[in-house]
């Protein structure tokens, strides 16, 4: 597909639509969002982008084999959920750090569950994007 | 309510029984895909359907006054994801089938079992 | 001959003498027991295996335990440093003694379990091993034959043997095998208490090779000879035995067990003295010896009384050491001449003199002469014979035949080929190294030393083997040379006549044998029948059932799923359709209409392009449900996850071809029907139970709380069922990986 138009438009909104995954993968642990939405959000914005430009260009802009960013992410989740045995609990249990805790606020709070869901993400995005890549070079 | 949508996965299950049974891979696909839909569906209307009542807690709250049964959501979601990676791995297959022995007849596709052997 | 390698004393190197260090240790070890089980105690270790079950790793040393145990490790020593020897230079050498060692130890553990479980786990290693040892020289057909004959033959009757020891384990409500022989009688009243038996005895009488399932164990004579003298003389055959001598205590004494042992006994003593005395290859017709002792101790154990106790403790010893012994100096004798035919074989004396030596200690302890302690043994055989209650004639004519037969077969089988006739042309016989000969000269001199020192055996095994049998130790009768005239002295002598006449004989008893033999059924070719029946049964079915057509799997599973579920309503009972509408609103009619609609689309159109926006349709739809019943989450998944499915459809579309027109299929149709109303009734009934919502509750009221998400959907992925999530996530690693590498592979098979 040669469409001006369309490429210019698609790499804008492949932007766009990877900020907003990275928005929705952080808020998923209160609002509706998380790992999975925001993986397949992010890979949905990369999946048009190669489909606006070329599967090469979208690769460049990838910089990182899709699948080393799978394998990553369930290591990184793997992690997470181990990191929990550091602490004696049991495994996957999540860990809380809160930071600036006040008496009605629980300030910033970190955790070893959002880097399990950034797993998350790192696993559907990368898997998405090994397919379709895939997909689209080979057929 | 839920009887309403208990036959609407009726209806989503004879129409991809019927499709999978199709001696065509492509037939086949697509009922994979309603059959798919048609699992998740019957997972989530078994945990029961509650309207305008999404499984959030409000700000200030420990726990919500109502809220839909949050459980098959969350094994839906998932299965929704493993659903897709199925698709896609099925799909590929079919290509591959496709390129290799050049037929979209799962009947006709027997170099593992030859047609000799089944005398 | 069969073993082919040259007998080079040399050995086999550090490969060699490892095992035979190995098992000398255990006979020590095992040695060092002796003193503590003459004092009438036993030893009980065991550690919880799989507790939930009751299940123990526990072994029991007793009198019965460790009279096997001394027979195993020790005669297992003099085998594997005769085997060194014997198969020297043996390219699997290595292979061979592994297999033996393990054989070893897993008789071993046979014997001293003391679990059910345990007992039954051992018993099936003896079964592999035994395989492997019988298949060793598997290059040769009729070896991989009788090996696989001896698997399928036991391992039929080990799965029997499973049965029994779970249904025993059930009806006595322990797995341990001294907590069911404490209870006492209880077992035999039971009412599993005759299917147990039928089912353990079908294990031990495939086992120990009874008749009618005797064809196996000479067959299995095609394993090197020093197999044949470890497998049959004091180990896997009598593995069987052993079982029943264990379970004697908790299940002897009714008739079943009594006739059952008694006859089957009898016969198979009987019926393989004649076959063994028909025999012209010297291992055959000790294989069929072996048949006959076990026969004979088959039918002991069917005794209660305490003659027949000691006469089965004391036989049990006595035939294994003439019988390793025999089967050692048979491999000597092979080794050295190249034959084992009866016929060719002459005036070995001379040239083999203490080969010549050793077997004649072991075939008069054999035949039972005085002052061996086969003599003792066949005394206490004729005591216990008639103190057999209800028919001691029977049981006493049986024994007197077999003995008389044994006497002859000792003489054809060692006596014959040493003193009689000429050396065959064309051989220079010479004896055996020492490895090969230390063996039979060990195992023949025990033989007669125990017979002139019975007290020896006397305390260190027969009186705990009793022990063990009856619980009374008082039940062991004296082992002694001179016991006064009484009737086994009357039976001894009417033996050795009836015996020597037979030996005197045999070679035209052979020919009337033959001609008789040949009148009866063969079960050896009868299996080759039966094996081809069921390959021909197994063909069959395949083709009937593996019709390698998708669509007749796919019809077959559909066809049962709806099967099921429609006779599981039927069955229970359907409660009325309770079809509650009255909440229905307009906006529920059109998302059901429109998946509806979808669904149909996508059956009925030929169109590419218009199934796959069908599909999009039905996906959306689904899509609504989840926004209308309040799942944002699943909503914006199944949306995402929608728009994906359209891409790859599309690009893969691209490159097939279109699709056929749909044909109408009616059975296809039916049964699709079928499936569907199935899942809706099923729903429908699942809607109408009520809903445990514990779980859903405890989500909720613990979310925010203990795990600090206000997303309850979102909590239950990352934390509380964060172990699921990893192991979803992975597999849509995997399946993205296989798609991916399926991909490639396309391209790489395109270059070539």
């Amino acid at each position: 597909m040669n469409s001006v138009i369309l490429r210019a438009g698609t790499s804008y909104l492949a932007g766009l639509l990877l900020v907003f995954s990275v928005y929705m993968m952080l808020r998923g642990h209160n609002e509706p969002g998380g790992g999975f939405i925001g993986g397949l959000t992010g890979a949905t914005g990369f999946v048009l982008y190669a489909i606006g430009c070329s599967v090469g260009e979208a690769r460049k802009a990838l910089r990182v084999l899709p699948q080393t960013i799978a394998i990553w992410g369930l290591f990184i989740a793997l992690a997470a959920g181990l990191f929990a045995a550091v602490f004696g609990d049991a495994l996957f249990t999540g860990q809380w750090l809160f930071i600036g805790e006040t008496e009605d606020d629980k300030g910033l709070p970190l955790s070893s569950v959002l880097v399990f869901d950034i797993g998350v993400y790192l696993v559907v995005f990368g898997s998405v994007l090994t397919l379709v890549f895939a997909m689209e070079e080979e057929i | 309510m839920e009887v309403l949508f208990a036959i609407t996965i009726g209806v989503l299950v004879a129409a991809s029984v019927y499709l999978m049974l199709s001696n065509h891979l492509l037939r086949f696909i697509f009922g994979l895909v309603l059959i798919s839909n048609a699992a998740n569906l019957t997972i989530f209307v078994a945990g029961r359907l509650t309207d305008g009542a999404p499984p959030l807690i409000p700000v200030g709250a420990d726990a919500p006054e109502i809220a839909a049964n949050a459980l098959p959501q969350a094994l839906v979601l998932t299965a929704i994801v493993i659903g897709f990676g199925l698709f896609a791995f099925a799909i590929v297959l079919v290509f591959r089938a496709w390129t290799s022995l050049n037929s979209l007849t799962p009947d006709e596709m027997r170099l593992a079992e030859p047609e000799e052997a089944h005398k | 001959m069969a073993d082919g390698a040259a007998t080079d004393a040399r050995g086999n190197g550090i490969t060699g003498v490892i095992p035979i260090l190995f098992a000398g240790a255990l006979f020590v070890y095992f040695m060092s027991l002796v003193p503590t089980v003459a004092s009438l105690e036993a030893i009980r270790w065991s550690v919880p295996w799989i507790p939930s079950l009751g299940i123990e790793f526990a072994f029991l040393v007793d009198g019965l335990s460790l009279t096997f145990c001394l027979l195993i490790a020790g005669i297992g020593t003099l085998v594997l440093l005769y085997s060194n020897t014997y198969l020297a230079g043996h390219p699997q050498y290595a292979r061979f003694a592994l297999f033996l060692t393990a054989f070893m130890v897993s008789m071993l553990g046979l014997v001293l379990a003391d679990d059910l479980i345990l007992l039954f786990v051992f018993w099936e290693l003896t079964t592999l091993t035994s395989y492997m040892l019988i298949g060793f020289s598997h290059e040769a057909e009729k070896s991989r034959r009788n090996a696989l004959q001896a698997l399928f033959v036991t391992g039929a009757g080990g799965l029997a043997f499973l049965a029994g020891l779970i249904l025993l384990a059930a009806a006595s409500g322990t797995t341990s095998i001294s907590g069911i022989i404490a209870q006492g009688d209880g077992l035999k009243a039971h009412a599993m208490y005759l299917p147990i038996l039928i089912l353990l005895l079908a294990g031990t009488f495939t086992k120990s090779a009874q008749v009618p399932f005797h064809f196996w164990l000479p067959n299995a004579m095609a394993a090197p000879t020093p197999v044949s003298a470890f497998l049959h003389s004091a180990t896997m055959v009598k593995a069987g035995v052993y079982v029943m001598a264990r379970m004697h205590p908790a299940m002897s004494g009714t008739d079943v067990w009594l006739w059952t042992l008694t006859i089957l006994g009898a016969i198979t003593a009987v019926f393989a003295s004649l076959l063994s005395l028909r025999q012209t290859d010297l291992k055959q017709a000790l294989a069929y010896t072996t048949l006959m002792a076990l026969g004979t101790l088959t039918l002991f154990l069917g005794q209660e009384s305490g003659y027949a106790m000691t006469a089965f403790a004391t036989f049990l010893i006595v035939h294994s050491l003439y019988k390793a012994a025999l089967f050692l100096i048979v491999g000597c004798i092979d080794k050295s001449t190249g034959t084992r035919e009866t016929d060719q074989l002459g005036g070995l004396g001379r040239l083999m003199p203490i080969t010549a030596i050793a077997a004649a200690l072991a075939a008069t302890s054999m035949a039972g002469f005085p002052p061996f302690l086969g003599f003792i043994g066949k005394e206490l055989k004729y005591a216990g014979a008639i103190a057999v209650a209800s028919e001691p004639i029977f049981v006493a004519g049986a024994v007197l035949l077999s003995n008389a037969l044994m006497l002859a077969v000792a003489g054809v089988v060692a006596f014959r080929p040493f003193w009689r006739g000429q050396v065959g042309t064309g051989q220079s016989p010479k004896e055996a190294p020492w490895q090969m000969l230390a063996g039979p000269v060990i195992l023949a001199i025990l033989g007669a030393l125990f017979g002139i020192y019975p007290d020896l055996l006397q305390v260190a095994l027969v009186n705990p083997t009793v022990l063990s049998l009856t619980g009374e130790v008082e039940e062991a009768k004296e082992l002694q040379l001179w016991a006064g005239v009484n009737i086994p002295l009357f039976l001894s002598i009417a033996t050795f006549v009836l015996g020597l006449a037979i030996y005197a004989a045999h070679v035209k008893i052979r020919a009337m044998l033959d001609r008789g033999f040949n009148a009866i059924p063969n079960l050896d070719l009868k299996w080759d029948g039966f094996l081809d029946g069921l390959k021909a049964l197994a063909a069959w079915q395949t083709r009937l059932v593996q019709t390698g057509k998708l669509s007749s799997y796919l019809f077959a599973t559909f066809f049962t799923i709806a099967a099921g579920i429609i006779l599981t309503l039927a069955y229970t009972g359907m409660p009325p359709l309770a079809a509650d509408f009255s909440d229905v609103e307009w906006k529920h009619t059109s998302i059901a209409a429109l998946i509806c609609a979808g669904a149909l689309l996508t059956l009925f159109t030929s169109s590419r392009i218009a199934a796959i926006a069908a599909l999009g349709v039905v996906g959306i739809g689904i899509a609504l449900i989840f926004i209308v019943f309040s799942a944002p989450d699943v909503a914006i998944t199944q949306l995402l996850v929608e728009t994906l499915i359209v891409v790859l459809v599309a690009v893969v579309m691209l490159r097939l071809p279109s699709l056929p027109k749909a044909t109408f299929n009616l059975k296809h149709a039916v049964l699709s029907v079928a499936v569907g109303a199935s899942i809706t009734l099923m729903l429908i009934e699942v809607v109408a139970t009520p809903l445990d919502l514990r779980l859903t509750e405890y989500f909720e009221v613990t979310s925010w709380p203990e795990a600090y998400g206000r997303n309850i959907v979102n909590v239950i992925l990352v934390d509380f069922r964060a172990l699921d999530t990893f192991g979803e996530i992975a597999v849509v690693v995997i399946a993205a990986l296989s798609a991916y590498a399926l991909l490639r592979t396309t391209r790489k098979g395109d270059q070539q």
